[in-house]
């Protein structure tokens, strides 16, 4: 693994993105919403930051699997995942450099939420790192679908069901009962549940179980379908 | 034809087998160091088939492949910095600039910079490097996939159907491009189902017919070695056109045409690729 090629990788993945408006979209969409909700919505009994808690778990389960999954379902049907294959890169060397910019990016959008939910110190930090492994497992959910189909046709039709359910879950288990025990097993609604607990944000063990067992069966997803199907 | 003989490729008992249907039949073929070979056959004949089997794109149901002597079921990645590809589907960037797209593939082989300007004058897109592919025309693209392929100065290079819907002038620029990498010692593998083409470029063709290959040499020598007919046509002042056997026996009659000044030209019967394809298999190369 040259770490030089993944950095040229991204660097391609840079310029690329700066074109492709509908994968802009995605990075821009919940943040700007955040703002907008933060500082025009208020109402007895709101908890603070309701908004930004909420949006930044929508975020964390959108953008990243989305745009994963469709840059790279892109490159497996324009064939220009092939023609990188067939340049040396291993697909270890790809997935760093697209993935890696890509949660970069993603992170970029996720200060926006840090800075309107006025976190600071310890409960910051925590902030961000739940940001980092949310959008982590996002991302190799993307890469799941992304494998998985031949075009971009699929890859949406894979999509929008499933980064609904992660992305609307959380928000929808405030309001029923069945739905909240049903969202329990999702790492998005572990992300929620540890954002809004009352203070202070200690880390319990149903979070990390969850979690881990959200990445282990991705994981085991991913090496499924780039054993059936591959990059090509 | 001044090559040394020494062989980049050497396919022995290749068979490629799809589900139930066999696209590739029994293929044995040498390519040697220094040669345009040319892979001629219509449309699903198993020439794109081929050229994946022998850039380690699929893998071979039987049979062994050797590419500079690397045996291409255990590929060493590293063969790609001596090998360039172009398929069908160019794998271009299309938001991306000329300039950008061959920047990614220089970055990953450890082409220098100043190397891009280079290939992007010789391939003639200097002018248009900052335009993204997306807006290119066709011929463009086609020769900007070259110059991608020939980045990293390949020792060998594989084109399928290089020139396919292009114009004359577009193909013909192409083709010189084509030469030149030949003249710096590089091997040259392409598909075509062109066979004007193929006589033009080629030093050997294999004629690929229903994943078998039914010939294999050099252009010229396919075509003398089905020249059932062997006669002289002599076409003469008047219009008229006289066939004669190649053989002594026509001496006599081809002074006198000579003596009395009547003849325009004299043309032997040899048929040409296309013919001697038609010939062999019944069909035609374009269908
Ligand atoms: N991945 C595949 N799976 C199944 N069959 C395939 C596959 N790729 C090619 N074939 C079949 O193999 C045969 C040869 O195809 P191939 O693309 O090699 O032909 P070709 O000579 O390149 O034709 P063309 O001139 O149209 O490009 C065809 O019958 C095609 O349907
Ligand atoms: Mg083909």
């Amino acid at each position: 693994m040259k770490i030089k090629h993944s950095i040229i990788i991204a660097e391609k993945q840079c310029k690329d993105m700066l074109k492709n408006k509908t994968v802009l979209i995605q990075f821009l969409l919940f943040p700007l919403i955040n703002i907008i909700m933060e500082h025009s919505v208020t109402f007895d009994g709101l908890p603070e930051h309701f908004f930004t808690k909420m949006f930044a778990v929508m975020y964390l389960g959108m953008a990243p699997l989305t745009t994963m999954a469709a840059i790279l379902s892109e490159e497996k049907e324009k064939n220009t995942l092939r023609a990188l294959l067939l340049s040396n890169i291993t697909s270890i060397e790809y997935l760093v450099g697209v993935g890696g910019y890509i949660w970069f990016v993603c992170m970029l959008g996720g200060s926006i939420f840090f800075i309107t939910g006025n976190y600071k110190g310890y409960e910051g930090i925590v902030f961000l790192g739940s940001m980092a492994v949310g959008i982590l497992i996002s991302l190799l959910i993307g890469a799941v679908i992304g494998t998985w189909s031949k075009n971009q046709m699929s890859a949406t039709s894979f999509t929008v069901p499933i980064m609904m359910v992660f992305s609307f879950l959380p928000m929808l288990s405030m309001f029923n009962e069945t739905i909240r025990k049903v969202a329990k097993i999702t790492y998005t609604q572990q992300i929620s549940l540890f954002l809004n607990q009352t203070e202070p944000i200690k880390i319990n063990i149903e979070n990390v179980i969850v979690i881990l067992f959200n990445i282990l069966i991705v994981s085991i997803l991913f090496r499924y379908a780039y054993k059936k199907y591959g990059f090509t | 034809m001044g090559l040394n003989m020494k062989s980049v490729i050497k396919v022995s008992n290749l068979t490629q087998i799809f589900f139930d249907q066999k696209v590739l039949q029994d293929i044995n073929m040498d390519i040697f160091s220094g040669e345009i070979f040319g892979l001629l056959g219509p449309s699903g004949a198993g020439k794109t088939t081929l050229l994946k089997l022998l850039t380690g794109q699929l893998k071979p149901t039987l049979g062994t492949i050797m590419v500079l002597e690397n045996d291409i079921r255990y590929l060493d990645k590293m063969i790609y910095h001596k090998i360039g590809i172009m398929m069908e589907c160019l794998g271009l960037y299309e938001r991306l600039s000329c300039y950008d797209n061959l920047k990614l593939f220089a970055g990953l082989n450890d082409v220098p910079k100043d190397k891009i300007s280079q290939i992007l004058q010789k391939v003639g897109l200097w002018e248009v490097r900052k335009r993204s592919v997306a807006k290119l025309s066709k011929g463009m693209k086609e020769r900007l996939a070259f110059a991608k392929a020939i980045m990293n100065t390949p020792k060998l290079l594989f084109l399928d159907e290089p020139t396919s819907g292009l114009d004359p002038s577009n193909a013909s620029s192409i083709h010189d491009l084509i030469q030149k990498e030949r003249e710096r010692g590089t091997t040259i593998i392409l598909t075509t189902h062109n066979m004007t083409e193929a006589e033009k470029l080629c030093d050997r063709i294999a004629l690929l017919n229903q994943g078998s290959i039914v010939e294999c040499g050099i252009p010229k020598e396919i075509c003398l070695k089905y020249n059932h007919q062997n006669k002289l046509r002599i076409c003469l002042l008047d219009g008229k056109i006289i066939e004669l056997p190649n053989h002594s026996s026509s001496a006599k009659k081809v002074k006198e045409y000579l003596e009395q000044g009547c003849i325009q030209s004299i043309h032997s019967t040899e048929p040409n690729l296309e013919t001697v394809f038609m010939e062999l298999t019944g069909r035609k190369l374009r269908e």
